[in-house]
């Protein structure tokens, strides 16, 4: 029994300019344990798929108008708001994008930690703070002692950033969900936090779902990979085999874009065209126009993710028939991608 | 490695103006950029923020100079400083031969032409009240005396050039995406026909499919009107891929600089190490067995730099001597130099 099934979530934005249809009957099991990558580029709908949840989406303009999110039993989406703030937080951690913005600049660090235990396990105040020093070494945070009474203009980006994480781990939660968080910092800041990461998954065995657009970040740290396209889930693979063999042409393509794919000197390979426009609801696939293997019917119908074989799922036409195409298929998608731009 | 030689050696004759030296076009020595630090109502001054400090390089004229580095290593200000965009504190920049402190106001405006700039953000960088071929035909008004028919040409050949419909020639900003942006961006800058391009991270605002349309597009452009690149980013593998050499930066000053292959092959330096061992790789069963060095904290301000070494700080070999004295910049292997005192002289 996984730890979290969506089941056909879709989100929409009522705006002035139209409806925009930003997550598409997404659906996904998240297993107990286990660190689930989401890839996809901006627009795609990963962050509001995550963001969807946790109903931290907006409404209105937001609406998330159907799916299903069981977490320990109960539906995420439907139940009441008072039990929902106890999940929030409590057995679902959040980690942003950017740490300055989300932690409070006129409270210090410790009360921020703090904060957090109160809501969900309150306790004797000596007791919680207790806990935030603990939580700050475990995040490795140095002298955690002073750092529990600095504001966050205080701390480098890095340093934000694990306290946010010590935050999120506040309750032990079941579920952390991390939205791009070292997207915004350096590579060797990026380094330490990823290490951290992995040491606390060990160490705490929580579930967690990273977003991200980095697709070397994904291949050292998660068991599986979701990714996303114009609000779709277009594959479901075993981190192994989707850089092994990625099945859809999107995630042929992504991969096939990085510049370690190349050798030197040689032209990058790059897909065509644009991302989609999300202000009508998806009638055929929403790759297509890009896609170098599209046919009639991907023109005219949306493929729905189905089951290619026990551990993956992709969302592709071509995969009606599998052996077939994609054997052809690896060889057309680069003689497609050398004529470039 | 094999294929990018040949590519060379097969375009070296076909270009008439690369002679067979390697002309030198830009030659940056010790420049320093400190930006004061001011207190109190008088504005006197308390410090200096060494942005950059003693820097020497050469642009070789139709390469690219990749430099790469954290955040507040100086990269821009560098590229801004080439660009006479900020004034060198000290230092000198030889421009095609010329120096450009000797410059008066007006010899430098006819020097800007020859060296352009593309800016990171493609939503920040063009006026959003502007059309696309008043941007374009922006520098050409400013430098050049052309009728605005002749201009309408050279604005719909440039579209071209970049990839974009000349057709949307007078669409606004806010109707384009990110990677078109920027392709409008590099449009504008090579509009003069320049030399030197400043390409201040140029992709890290875009997706990565999109990364490897402008990319291709700008190295299209290097070998159709014989381009030298300036080309600042932080992301390892486009630099590898882009960069004949590559110069890494660490709190204002160059560390290791060397041919891209001497560089990626070879690193000599502890902080190219780090550097290229803390860029994950997209491959899980590289990245299980992959050796990492992660580095302790951060990058030290530069505003109060650690004595000796820059890097003594984070450094994971650092000796006794790393924090006493600063190390001198030496060519251990012809075209490779670094500053490190655990280097071996060879």
């Amino acid at each position: 029994m996984p730890v979290l099934r969506v089941t056909d979530l879709t989100t929409r934005f009522n705006t002035q300019d139209g409806t925009v249809h930003a997550v598409n009957g997404v659906s996904f099991d998240l297993a107990d344990g286990e660190v689930l990558g989401v890839v996809g580029e901006s627009g795609s709908g990963k962050s509001v798929t995550m963001m969807s949840l946790l109903r931290l989406i907006p409404t209105p303009p937001g609406e998330i108008s159907a799916g299903q999110a069981i977490f320990e039993g109960d539906d995420l989406l439907s139940m009441d708001l008072g039990d929902l703030r106890k999940v929030r937080g409590g057995k679902v951690g959040f980690i942003f994008q950017d740490p300055m913005t989300s932690l409070n600049p006129v409270v210090t660090v410790g009360d921020q930690i703090v904060e957090s235990l109160t809501v969900h396990q309150p306790g004797r105040r000596k007791a919680m703070r207790a806990r935030a020093l603990e939580l700050l070494q475990l995040v490795g945070i140095p002298s955690p002692e002073e750092r529990l009474r600095c504001y966050p203009y205080e701390l480098s980006g890095g340093m934000r950033q694990r306290v946010m994480i010590a935050i999120a781990l506040a309750c032990n939660p079941k579920v952390l969900v991390a939205d791009e968080p070292t997207t915004a910092l350096d590579v060797t800041i990026q380094a330490q936090i990823l290490e951290l990461v992995k040491g606390l998954r060990e160490k705490l065995g929580m579930a967690v779902i990273w977003i991200t657009h980095d697709l070397g970040v994904v291949a050292g740290l998660v068991d599986r990979v979701l990714v996303m396209y114009g609000g779709q889930i277009v594959e479901d693979a075993p981190v192994d085999e989707f850089y092994a063999q990625p099945r859809h042409p999107y995630s042929q393509g992504l991969l096939a874009s990085l510049p370690s794919a190349t050798s030197p000197g040689e032209k990058l390979v790059n897909i065509q065209g644009q991302p989609p426009d999300l202000r009508s609801a998806p009638a055929s696939c929403s790759f297509a126009p890009r896609c170098p293997h599209a046919f009639d019917r991907c023109h005219r119908e949306n493929p729905v993710l189905s089951a290619v074989s026990v551990t993956r799922k992709v969302a592709c036409w071509l995969d009606e028939v599998p052996v077939l195409v994609s054997a052809q298929s690896d060889e057309t998608a680069e003689g497609q991608a050398g004529h470039g731009s | 490695m094999e294929a990018e030689m040949t590519v060379v050696q097969e375009q070296a004759p076909e270009a008439p103006e690369v002679p067979e030296v390697p002309e030198v076009l830009v030659s940056v020595r010790d420049l320093k950029k400190h930006f004061p630090v001011t207190k109190g109502a008088l504005r006197r001054k308390v410090g200096a923020v060494r942005a950059v400090d003693g820097v020497s390089f050469d642009i070789v004229r139709g390469q690219t100079l990749g430099l790469v580095g954290e955040s507040g290593s100086g990269k821009s200000t560098i590229g801004r400083t080439l660009l006479r965009l900020e004034e060198p504190t000290e230092g000198t920049v030889i421009f095609d031969g010329g120096d450009m402190a000797d410059l008066s106001t007006s010899g430098l405006r006819k020097l800007r032409p020859r060296m352009q700039m593309v800016f990171q953000d493609p939503h920040a960088c063009l006026n959003p009240r502007m059309t696309v071929s008043s941007i374009i035909g922006e520098p050409l008004v400013e430098h050049l005396s052309m009728t605005s028919r002749e201009r309408n040409e050279r604005v719909e050949e440039l579209l071209g050039l970049v990839g974009l419909n000349p057709e949307h020639a007078n669409r606004y900003p806010h109707e384009f995406s990110g990677g078109q942006r920027q392709r409008i961006g590099i449009a504008r800058a090579i509009s003069l026909n320049p030399d030197l391009i400043v390409c201040d991270e140029p992709i890290a605002a875009l997706d990565v499919s999109i990364q490897a349309q402008v990319v291709n597009l700008m190295e299209e452009l290097q070998d159709l009107l014989g381009l030298t690149y300036l080309f600042i980013s932080h992301d390892l593998g486009m630099i590898r891929h882009i960069a004949d050499r590559v110069a890494v930066m660490y709190l204002g000053r160059i560390m290791e600089l060397a041919d891209v292959d001497g560089l990626y092959d070879n690193p000599l330096h502890p902080y190219t190490r780090a550097l290229q061992s803390s860029a994950p790789v997209p491959d899980p069963a590289a990245e299980a067995i992959r050796e990492k060095i992660v580095l302790e904290g951060d990058i030290p301000s530069p505003s109060s730099p650690p004595p000796g070494c820059v890097f003594s700080t984070r450094c994971p070999e650092v000796v006794d001597r790393c924090r006493r004295e600063v190390p001198v910049w030496r060519e251990v292997a012809p075209g490779h130099g670094v500053a490190c005192h655990l280097v071996p002289a060879t």
